[in-house]
């Protein structure tokens, strides 16, 4: 191809770039496009449409083929006791690592803001993050480990008896929502940052000549700017938190346990879907609890997106 | 950069990452405003806070080094020093494959069981990681150059289907992916861990598309009119503007791949095939729950974490420099 559209000849055409040089058409954009096209086809679309259809199949993953059976899985959906348990296990992991990790990037985020820009520090904040889950489930899988783990020996510092943290039913998830604050802190804390250095530095200076405190100026001028871009974090964190499964699978799965244990007390959505399809070999059932879970993350993506919008005006 | 006040030269910071610098411009005006004149006391809890935070977030890295030069025995003596009890570099060696029996005995105090080919693992993850780097980032850029400069049918409409990709959650498409590569014959095979993620991703050309936007067109008009097709246009002037873009693009997507778990998990029940995050996470599967080989773990553990911190410490600057808005927005 490279041969080029027309030049300059044809200015009289509404053109989206004002120039009518830069047009080709599909012919030029054809094979700039090819590549990508195949993988999005290939990857994406068809994937996702034949996850729905293989929904209303029996699809076995050895004899790799299923045969169509109407909405038996969606029935068998709402009857599944096991996937509204593992939502309210899911919504129980998000509100408890949301809640923990979004209230201390804010102040992560307001301090970096008053105290500094160093490069160095946001790097360190960052690093867990780059972190693979895996790595950072063993690092914690160790420290919290009910036998030998540092955290024990350091909670006994304060006259805390030991906490059993992956075996306890009670305890494990929010043992697991710990270690993903941990690594999710920086980066949040980080977007956030990104978020504050919008705000006019003037309010500040305003409203400090007229004596208003800090916290004041918190209430006040932060937090009321501050509300589209903690919207759209909110959006990618809770989407994100939503969707947990390698921690989980790697801290819970170790040393002979069953992942999702003690007694499928942290068995998320996810991996109650991978279990379907992997250890249960019903791959049609998995993927009619996936449809359920994107219809889950399309709403809360939906609901924020919303309110989002709401919080526009207050940024004019 | 310490306590020092940023200057009101900054008043304007609109723009997250642009304005942010190391050396604030403090000099610029003789009177730090009111603001910044505030009680030593909160600004002291503040650093204080901040001090805390960042040990937390290095602390677990310092721990597994030390437990990685600790042996096995002393671990389960008990004792909590900061420092490595018993130390022995052993369990490194262990890991790489290169400890003698006398050694693996001491370190560990028991027989070997269950332990993974640490290079095998290492030599897939950097195949896969790199292939990936390579082929998305430079198909991506092509897509994002059609999406952002060229004109066609459907264009937008086109560009609105490859960003509502970015609302699929992956394991929505991991099954059916599952079975297409299956069909494929790919299982087990470099391809197959490959395939989903070589030829794009909705956020990499989304994230290169804003930015080739923001290109002024004058320079590429000059040498479309001088009779330069789209390709020289592209790889001549386009891609050499975008070296910043694409290096950040590609240190995230290599991170990203190398991070990667639930797919090569699924794909590759080969042992020979999986990557350092599925071999290490099966690890601790086959160790004996009475006495896990802790000290080898965590040595492999800071083994496999340690490409992602050597980039980190060359590109650091460009990965948070990143992390903004301006690829979500």
């Amino acid at each position: 191809m490279t041969s080029t559209a027309a030049p300059a000849q044809v200015p009289r055409r509404r053109s989206l770039f004002g120039t009518a040089s830069l047009h080709g058409g599909w012919r030029s954009a054809f094979w700039f496009l090819l590549p990508a096209l195949v993988g999005f086809v290939a990857f994406y679309l068809y994937p996702a449409l034949r996850g729905l259809y293989i929904s209303f199949t029996d699809w076995n993953l050895i004899a790799n083929q299923g045969s169509w059976v109407g909405t038996d899985n969606y029935e068998r959906l709402f009857d599944d006791r096991q996937v509204w348990e593992s939502l309210k296990i899911t919504f129980k992991y998000t509100v408890i690592n949301i809640a923990s990790q979004t209230i201390l990037a804010v102040i992560i985020a307001v301090l970096m803001d008053r105290l500094t820009k160093s490069v160095t520090i946001r790097g360190i904040l960052l690093l867990p993050w780059l972190i693979p889950n895996v790595i950072v489930a063993l690092l914690w899988v160790w420290m919290l480990d009910g036998n030998l783990g540092i955290v024990n020996d350091f909670l006994g510092l304060f006259g805390m008896d030991p906490v059993r943290f992956f075996t306890d039913t009670g305890k494990v998830i929010p043992s697991l929502a710990g270690i993903n604050t941990w690594r999710h802190m920086g980066y949040t804390a980080l977007l956030i940052f990104a978020g504050l250095q919008t705000i006019p530095r003037s309010l500040y200076e305003a409203a400090a000549v007229d004596g208003a405190s800090e916290r004041q100026m918190f209430r006040d001028i932060t937090i009321p700017l501050l509300r589209p871009i903690l919207a759209l974090v909110l959006v990618i964190t809770i989407v994100g938190s939503l969707q947990v499964f390698d921690t989980v699978f790697v801290a819970t799965g170790g040393f002979g346990g069953q992942p999702g244990g003690p007694a499928n007390a942290s068995r998320v959505i996810y991996l109650y879907i991978y279990q379907n399809a992997f250890d249960f070999n019903q791959l049609g059932y998995a993927a009619t609890i996936s449809v359920l879970l994107v219809a889950i993350l399309l709403t809360v993506t939906y609901l924020q997106l919303k309110l989002l919008r709401a919080g526009e005006s207050d940024l004019a | 950069m310490t306590a020092s006040a940023p200057g009101p030269a900054e008043v304007n910071a609109a723009r997250a990452s642009d304005e942010i610098a190391d050396h604030a411009p403090s000099a610029a005006r003789p009177q730090p405003s009111a603001r910044l004149r505030k009680p030593r006391l909160g600004r002291a809890a503040a650093w204080t806070f901040m001090a805390a935070i960042l040990v937390i977030s290095v602390f677990p890295f310092w721990w597994a080094l030390r437990t990685g030069l600790s042996t096995n025995g002393d671990l389960f003596a008990g004792e909590q020093s900061l420092l490595p009890v018993g130390y022995t570099d052993n369990n490194f060696e262990r890991v790489l494959g290169t400890a003698s029996e006398a050694e693996i005995l001491e370190s560990l105090g028991r027989e070997n069981t269950g332990s993974f080919d640490f290079l095998q693992s290492l030599q897939v993850s950097v195949i896969v990681s790199t292939a990936v780097t390579i082929g998305q980032v430079a198909f991506s850029a092509m897509a994002a150059y059609a999406f952002a400069r060229m004109r066609f049918r459907g264009r937008d409409k086109l560009f609105f289907l490859f960003l509502s990709g970015l609302m699929i959650p992956p394991i929505f498409t991991l099954i059916p992916n599952l079975i297409l590569v299956k069909n494929l014959g790919w299982l087990n095979s470099y391809l197959g861990i490959i395939a989903p993620f070589f030829l794009m991703t909705p956020f990499a050309v989304f994230f290169l598309r804003q930015f080739f936007l923001g290109i002024s067109r004058e320079v590429e008009e000059a040498a479309l009119l001088d009779g330069a097709g789209h390709f020289r246009t592209f790889f001549g002037i386009i891609v050499p503007m975008s070296a910043a873009p694409l290096a950040t693009l590609s240190i995230l997507t290599y991170i990203t791949a190398w991070n990667e778990f639930l797919w090569p998990l699924v794909v590759a029940r080969d042992p020979a095939r999986q990557p350092l995050t599925v071999a290490l996470g099966q690890f601790t599967a086959q160790q004996p729950g009475t006495s896990p080989d802790w000290s080898g773990l965590m040595a492999g553990t800071l083994l496999a974490a340690l490409p992602i911190i050597v980039i980190f410490l060359a590109f650091g600057r460009k990965v948070v420099d990143s992390i903004g808005f301006s690829g979500i927005k």
